[in-house]
């Protein structure tokens, strides 16, 4: 493989100036390969949030690179940033995030609203990406028609229906009971395993991070640790 | 894009209908208000026009005073007297007709009723000159004209008022100290524009009422009707030449009396109601204003309780253009829903109003399309704001609002 999917050179971001500045990141080194699925876990305050927002470029680093494809993020403007958005990237977030009184089906179209899809492809992409993860017949019920683990496979669904290169999920299971995690985790694993999808989650659960083939720990807005675990077999048969 | 922001914005709007109802409120009271105030104006400036040019093309109407109409008072000019009304005929070329007016304020009594009217002492003339038919009866003769004899012509309003169903003529009717006999009646010509009775009137011989009512020679107004094959401008400058040497006016000094034909007092008329329609306008134009900035609050709180939304939208790819778009889309059609419902609601307004006004119903699509775009422009005006407000929001931030 040539260039690494993401290449993170000495990233640094603060917020605020002058002696009230606080620096969540302090100089992040760090490179993804397409196909990986890699946890980043870490205490409160470590960091986390910051970098899962720089990766997900919706914000940029105050200093450092951040290569996404060999594409200079952090010389996008707003709306360049949105394209890539649109492009490449898939969210999924901890509080599901789906908009409300707007059923499963608008829910996942709506990214290939922006990318101007015609309305016939639009159903069916949004049909197959609902069947995709398991909730083909609930089309059209709202969010608060759905439970925790439905809405957030409505959320998966929406990030990957437009066929994103990376899915970034933040605290995927946050909000959800041990049951429910393992379904999301064991959907999130298939995606990567079956599709090829490069899926970097953010979490606090160790139990959820063992999914992940490779763990980031973040502490104080360095990379403390970095471990790779070589997938064993038991696992791979047990999906 | 435009048409998925569209879809968005009626469904937005479906949703909080009764919020969006009371938003777009202003808005429909601004756009019915100045359509319905300029559509009655211009009924109403054409009624007077009508009825007006109903009096013919060919007639001067001569007063004492500079000007016809409010404004200027005629106190202190000099009265006419009947001999003017001879010297005008035998003086002036091609007129047809020339029609001494004097009238009285009185009350009528008769069958044990009375009536408050006004009596009109004229010539025999004055029934062409006035395009007045006769329903019944007849008109007063040449010698009781001479004579001034204690008969009259009523109008509709008289007949109703006094005899109610009974036919009036040959009854007699006291005006003041003395009676007169109903020898004829008028048909009747309905309300004039201006809101007045034409039909509220009593018509007898010059002389009667200038004997017995008003006790002097004078005569108030001279009506002239020219005849069709006469050039009116030129009737109009021998009646002036005429009527300044009568009354000794000098060379350099202005007229003491004006001579107005048809068509320069439909336009004094129709540039009154123009005016009042004109000003009744612009007060309605400010109340579209003031809906305008309802839509801006009302968009700023949907802005503000959609953030979370937009959050959304932005973080999967939205550009900042099409979340503007969105919210400013969300904006036009709430206005041009408030002017489309206006428009409906001054449609109705209109007529209505022009039927109880007497006054024609005129369709203006020029006012019902300006209407229309204004309030259009209203809503990109005052949603620009709201929606640049949404559009720069920040993707983070937005998403973590609560």
């Amino acid at each position: 493989m040539s260039e690494p999917l993401i290449v993170l050179t000495g990233v640094t971001r603060s917020f605020g100036s002058g002696a009230a500045a606080f620096q969540a990141l302090r100089g992040v080194d760090l490179e993804i390969e397409e196909g990986d699925f890699v946890a980043i876990m870490g205490p409160s305050g470590s960091g986390k949030s910051s970098l899962m927002n720089i990766l997900g470029c919706l914000d940029t680093p105050t200093g450092g690179s951040y290569r996404f494809r060999g594409l200079a993020v952090e010389s996008l403007n707003r709306d360049q940033r949105a394209m890539l958005r649109r492009h490449a990237l898939g969210f999924v977030f901890q509080g599901f995030n789906l908009l409300a009184r707007t059923s499963a089906q608008e829910n996942v179209e709506l990214p290939l609203l922006y990318r101007g899809e015609p309305v016939a492809r639009r159903h069916e992409l949004a049909r197959a990406a609902l069947a995709s993860v398991g909730l083909s017949g609930w089309e059209h019920h709202t969010p608060a028609e759905l439970s925790g683990g439905q809405q957030q496979r409505v959320a998966i669904a929406r990030a990957l229906v437009t066929g994103p290169s990376l899915l970034l999920a933040d605290e995927p299971t946050g909000n959800l009971d041990t049951e429910r995690s393992r379904e999301i985790m064991d959907l999130l694993a298939g995606l990567n395993r079956d599709q090829g999808i490069t899926v970097l989650m953010v979490t606090h659960e160790p139990d959820m991070a063992e999914y992940a083939h490779r763990i980031v720990r973040l502490v104080d807005g360095r990379i403390a640790s970095d471990t790779r675990k070589a997938a064993s077999p038991a696992e791979e048969g047990a999906q | 894009m435009i048409w998925n922001a569209l879809l968005l914005a009626l469904r937005e709007i479906r949703r909080n209908l009764m919020r969006s109802f009371l938003t777009i409120l202003g808005i429909v009271i601004g756009v019915s208000a100045v359509i319905t105030m300029v559509t009655l104006g211009n009924g109403a400036t054409q009624a007077v026009s009508d009825q007006i040019a109903s009096l013919g093309s060919n007639l001067l109407i001569i007063r004492p005073g500079q000007h016809l109409g409010p404004g200027r008072d005629s106190a202190g000019a000099a009265q006419f007297k009947v001999a003017d009304v001879e010297a005008l005929r035998n003086q002036v070329s091609g007129l047809a007709a020339v029609v001494p007016v004097s009238s009285k304020s009185v009350t009528l009594v008769a069958m044990s009723r009375n009536w408050s009217s006004g009596v009109t002492g004229t010539s025999r003339d004055w029934f062409a000159t006035g395009k007045w038919q006769i329903a019944g009866g007849r008109i007063f003769n040449e010698a009781e004209e001479r004579a001034g004899a204690a008969v009259c012509v009523i109008g509709d309003t008289i007949r109703r008022e006094l005899f109610g169903g009974q036919d009036p003529v040959g009854q007699q009717i006291r005006v003041k100290q003395f009676s007169c006999e109903v020898i004829g009646l008028l048909a009747s010509k309905g309300q004039s524009t201006m809101g007045n009775d034409q039909d509220d009137l009593v018509v007898m011989p010059l002389r009667t009422v200038q004997r017995r009512l008003t006790g002097s020679v004078d005569v108030a107004t001279l009506m002239v009707s020219v005849r069709d094959d006469a050039s009116m401008d030129t009737a109009k400058e021998q009646v002036t030449w005429l009527m300044r040497e009568r009354r000794h006016i000098g060379l350099g000094d202005n007229d003491d009396f004006a001579v107005m034909d048809t068509r320069q007092i439909a336009e004094t008329l129709s540039g009154t109601t123009k005016v009042m329609t004109g000003l009744l306008g612009a007060v309605a134009a400010v109340s579209l204003l003031v809906g305008g900035i309802g839509i801006m609050n009302i968009m700023l709180v949907s802005v503000t309780e959609r953030t979370r939304e937009i959050g959304i939208r932005l973080a999967i790819g939205a550009l900042e253009r099409e979340v503007l778009l969105q919210f400013l889309i969300e904006a036009v059609a709430l206005a041009s829903l408030g002017g489309i419902v206006g428009i409906v609601l001054a449609t109705l307004a209109s007529i209505g109003g022009a039927a109880l006004m007497h006054v024609p119903y005129l369709f203006n699509p020029g006012i019902n399309l300006l209407s229309f775009g204004f309030s259009a422009a209203i809503g990109v005006l005052f949603g620009y704001v709201p929606a640049r407000r949404a559009a720069r929001l920040d993707p983070i931030e937005a998403l973590r609002h609560e």
